[in-house]
């Protein structure tokens, strides 16, 4: 009897420490994951709250429900929240913070104190951004554009400004965390032609947090500054530019897609193997795809501005530049497709998730070629054309890799395994639901419906498309609220996990689930390549299944 | 049958046609591409689907598929790319004799003025078949003058003119929004632009009371905020003499070349220091906050005027 009772409470990062101290203070990647996990959902579920307001409000032509302030807020945050307080943060710093010391073999991230300083910074600006709206909020939409935020909004743009400035940082904490860990944490053997896909992914990633997110820091402080001190940079009556700012901001917030979709292409790099038993089709290519899209992903933002009055010339090089970064997107959905020829597919809930992020990121990435377009762009730009495309990515793409990801290592995070029947029913409710919501945007901004309309009474031939969107978006939620529930219920009356449920490659899956604290009771020496699924028995349990 | 389900809009420029076929041409394309991709995550999914005493193959890839599948879109790329670059180029490149029509902008209402001195109000009136330019800019925060149905969009800035030209080829009422987020009442600024047949746009048009014609109020301005002391025709003043400079190369005190158009204008009225003309002093007082965005426009208007032919000049400032 002793000894079973020795077995079942062993040691993992879980129960290696109690209380609430050994969580605030803890210096373990994977708790802070869970820190950021927790965190961040809260983050999600108030930007799903005020995406459901615009929704409702939008149900009707008239503007009845908000008054245009309040849907002008409503907008603003929602894009605030979500991008800087969800999706920025979302992959790398819950998924990316578990695994990419586990990936590499390593004990920890290099600087773990540097780790907790990032969550804390992060839970600053959101304390600070959580005032902001309930002191008024901001209503400058996310992309503050000047004159508008610095002269004439009369709402709460500088504690927004200064909230995301503090967020950015940390953001570049995370990126360099990652670079260095990954360049100097790598066990034995585990060579950069080894690396998992994910760990290439991330350090694309971090590369663009750590030199992207330092412009956006300059050109909010700018906006802060102008607010305050009256600079006049961007006050055309005084010399200023204000075009001078989408330039500024652009530079950031176009890189800032990658920040958000290639964490999502490292997990669907690591769960089409998988569930394909196979090595992933042309690895270098996959990987080196990464690294070019953070590249080419830093000269292309004034596609944002083709209408904006930049230059006819300046315009063709962006449209171009545009399409070439689009190359490497589509070597990616190439190269996960040809990974499932002559595979073992199963349709394990990772997978199902998987499935959706590649047919959702097609699309998103396709009606991103008519943006770049120029003579398309001139009539789609600022429309709803513009909404369905990004959604399509940020969310079709990066929020279908960050809950496909979320399965995938569910178990190896939590112990317990989720209930397979409803990650499979909530994955298609958010496919179904994701394109009900947002299909009918395309059609509504080739009508021409342009976004940020509160009211749109002139126009109530747009109220159809409309009402399909608002319904959509129900299925979403519930698709969304799904996984919390039986994530949740898991936890207690969840089956206990093995330490490799999908029969994985990765080093992540050759330690105890959930880890210890150490992540491995000896350090790892690799000798073999990524993916070697043809030497990586599947267990019985999963053999059976389908 | 499908009123509250459109899926297409009205096209009504020289433009929406052009603009319509490219964009068929890449749903086509997309549809096809998407079709495909689906089909072959499908078919791999199902027949590779996984079943007892089968197992996958090891492959790592394939050089030949990764130049394939690289080179191909990038080829299809390129045609989606010259295809639209044509149609901007055209789109941004007004011909030559086009009417021109100021618009201002402002939080939340478009104010129009056409060279005649015709004044509006959230609405334009323009014939068709006519080369339309428009000369806008705002007097406060971003706007974006947006109309559906003829496909095209330009943003309105507050501190320099920016321009689009359409040519209408349908009469009739359509859209005007703002496409660009200005504040509060965004979506309540907008408007109509009303196509009419040519002999109908003239009644209406001298059907108005202008208060004379932009060139001939931008003449008056010129005197009453003595411009005309420095400005001179008869004799060398201490600034240029204005005739015929518009739309020529002016040579600048340091050594650069610049077109004298609209921007030019206007910042020379506004930061006079900007662009000193050679063989001038930096004397000129600046004009920032005494003009308003009209005024400036009907100034803009005059020293155009003065680079016409005298035949034309006439014309223009008697009304047309």
């Amino acid at each position: 009897m002793a000894s079973a009772v020795v077995t079942t409470e062993k040691k993992n990062y879980l129960n290696a420490e109690y209380g609430i101290r050994s969580w605030l203070f803890t210096t373990d990647h994977k708790r802070i994951a869970l820190l950021y996990l927790v965190s961040i959902t809260a983050f999600f579920f108030i930007g799903g709250f005020f995406a459901l307001l615009i929704r409702l409000e939008l149900l009707t032509p008239a503007g009845d429900l908000l008054t245009a302030d309040m849907y002008n807020k409503a907008f603003t945050m929602h894009g605030q929240v979500m991008v800087f307080f969800f999706l920025i943060p979302s992959i790398p710093a819950v998924l990316g913070n578990f695994l990419v010391p586990m990936m590499i073999g390593a004990k920890d991230l290099a600087l773990p104190r540097i780790n907790l300083i990032s969550w804390y910074i992060y839970i600053i600006a959101g304390i600070l951004y959580l005032h902001c709206i309930a002191t008024g909020g901001v209503d400058t939409g996310w992309t503050f554009y000047t004159p508008y935020s610095t002269m004439f909004s009369n709402t709460r743009v500088i504690e927004a400004g200064l909230a995301i400035f503090i967020s950015g940082f940390s953001s570049i904490l995370t990126g360099l965390n990652f670079v260095v860990t990954i360049h100097r944490m790598r066990a034995p053997g585990m060579t950069w032609s080894r690396l998992p896909l994910f760990i290439w992914s991330h350090y694309a990633t971090s590369i663009i947090m750590l030199l992207g997110t330092p412009v956006i820091a300059i050109t909010l402080i700018l906006v802060v500054l102008e607010r305050t001190l009256n600079l006049g940079i961007f006050d055309p009556t005084r010399g200023g530019d204000p075009v001078l700012f989408q330039h500024l901001f652009w530079f950031y917030s176009h890189p800032a897609v990658y920040i958000m979709i290639l964490p999502s292409m490292a997990v669907i790099s690591e769960i089409v193997p998988c569930f394909s038993r196979k090595r992933v089709f042309g690895y270098n290519f996959v990987a080196m795809s990464s690294i070019a899209i953070a590249a080419i992903g830093f000269i292309v933002w004034a596609h944002h501005m083709f209408v904006a009055g930049i230059s006819l010339y300046s315009a063709l090089v962006f449209s171009f530049l545009s399409f070439l970064v689009a190359v490497p997107s589509a070597i990616k959905v190439f190269n996960w497709t040809a990974t499932m020829y002559k595979g073992s597919v199963s349709f394990s809930t990772p997978m199902l998730y998987a499935f959706g992020f590649i047919g959702l990121f097609t699309i998103g990435g396709l009606t991103g070629l008519f943006l770049a377009t120029l003579g398309v762009d001139i009539h789609v730009h600022d429309t709803y054309f513009v909404i369905a495309h990004f959604h399509y990515v940020m969310v079709g793409g990066a929020v279908m890799g960050y809950l496909g990801g979320m399965h995938f290592w569910w178990p190896k995070i939590s112990g317990r395994m989720y209930p397979e029947g409803w990650g499979r029913f909530s994955a298609m409710i958010v496919f179904l639901g994701f394109n009900l919501t947002f299909f009918p945007q395309f059609i509504l901004g080739y009508l021409g419906m342009p976004r940020r309309y509160w009211d749109y009474s002139h126009m109530p031939e747009w109220q159809g498309l409309n009402v399909l969107s608002t319904a959509g978006a129900s299925f979403l939620a519930v698709g969304y609220l799904l996984p919390m529930v039986y994530f949740l219920w898991s936890l207690r009356y969840g089956k206990i996990a093995p330490d490799n449920p999908w029969g994985a490659t990765g080093l992540e899956w050759r330690t105890s689930s959930p880890p210890p604290t150490f992540n491995f009771e000896e350090t790892p020496i690799v000798t073999w390549e990524a993916y070697e699924y043809e030497s990586m028995p599947l267990p019985e349990e999963v053999t059976l299944e389908r | 049958m499908f009123d509250n389900f459109p899926l297409w809009p009205v096209g009504a420029s020289s433009h929406s046609f052009a603009v319509d076929a490219l964009y068929l041409f890449l749903v086509v394309v997309s549809v096809a591409t998407t079709l495909a991709i689906f089909a072959v995550v499908g078919l791999f999914a199902f027949k590779y689907r996984r079943r007892h005493g089968r197992e996958a193959e090891p492959i790592e890839g394939n050089l030949i598929l990764e130049i394939a599948w690289s080179a191909a879109p990038m080829g299809l790329f390129l045609i989606f790319f010259a295809w639209g670059a044509i149609i901007f180029f055209d789109a941004r490149t007004p011909p030559q004799d086009s009417t021109e029509i100021y618009v201002v902008a402002k939080q939340w209402m478009w104010k129009l003025e056409h060279v005649e001195g015709q004044r509006e109000l959230n609405e334009l009136h323009v014939p068709v078949g006519k080369d339309i330019k428009l000369i806008m800019t705002s007097q406060d925060v971003i706007h974006s003058f947006y109309v559906p149905a003829f496909r095209l969009k330009q943003d309105v800035i507050p501190g320099r003119y920016t321009t689009m030209w359409f040519k209408a080829t349908k009469p009739g009422t359509y859209h005007l929004f703002c496409a660009q987020y200005c504040g509060t009442m965004h979506s309540g600024m907008i408007g109509e632009v009303v196509v009419m047949e040519p002999a109908e746009y003239q009644t209406w048009l001298s059907g108005g009371v202008p208060s004379g014609s932009m060139a001939q109020n931008g003449q008056l301005l010129f005197t009453q905020l003595g411009c005309s002391t420095c400005h001179r025709f008869d004799v060398q003043g201490r600034g240029p003499n204005l005739t015929g400079v518009y739309g020529k190369p002016v040579l600048l005190e340091d050594g650069r070349t610049v077109i004298a158009d609209e921007n030019y204008v206007r910042e020379s009225i506004l930061i006079p220091t900007a662009k000193v003309v050679s063989g001038f002093k930096p004397v000129m007082p600046s004009f920032q906050g005494q003009v308003s965005e009209e005024q400036l426009t009907s100034l803009v208007e005059y020293v155009k005027s003065l680079s016409l032919s005298s035949s034309q000049a006439t014309a223009a400032s008697a009304g047309k």
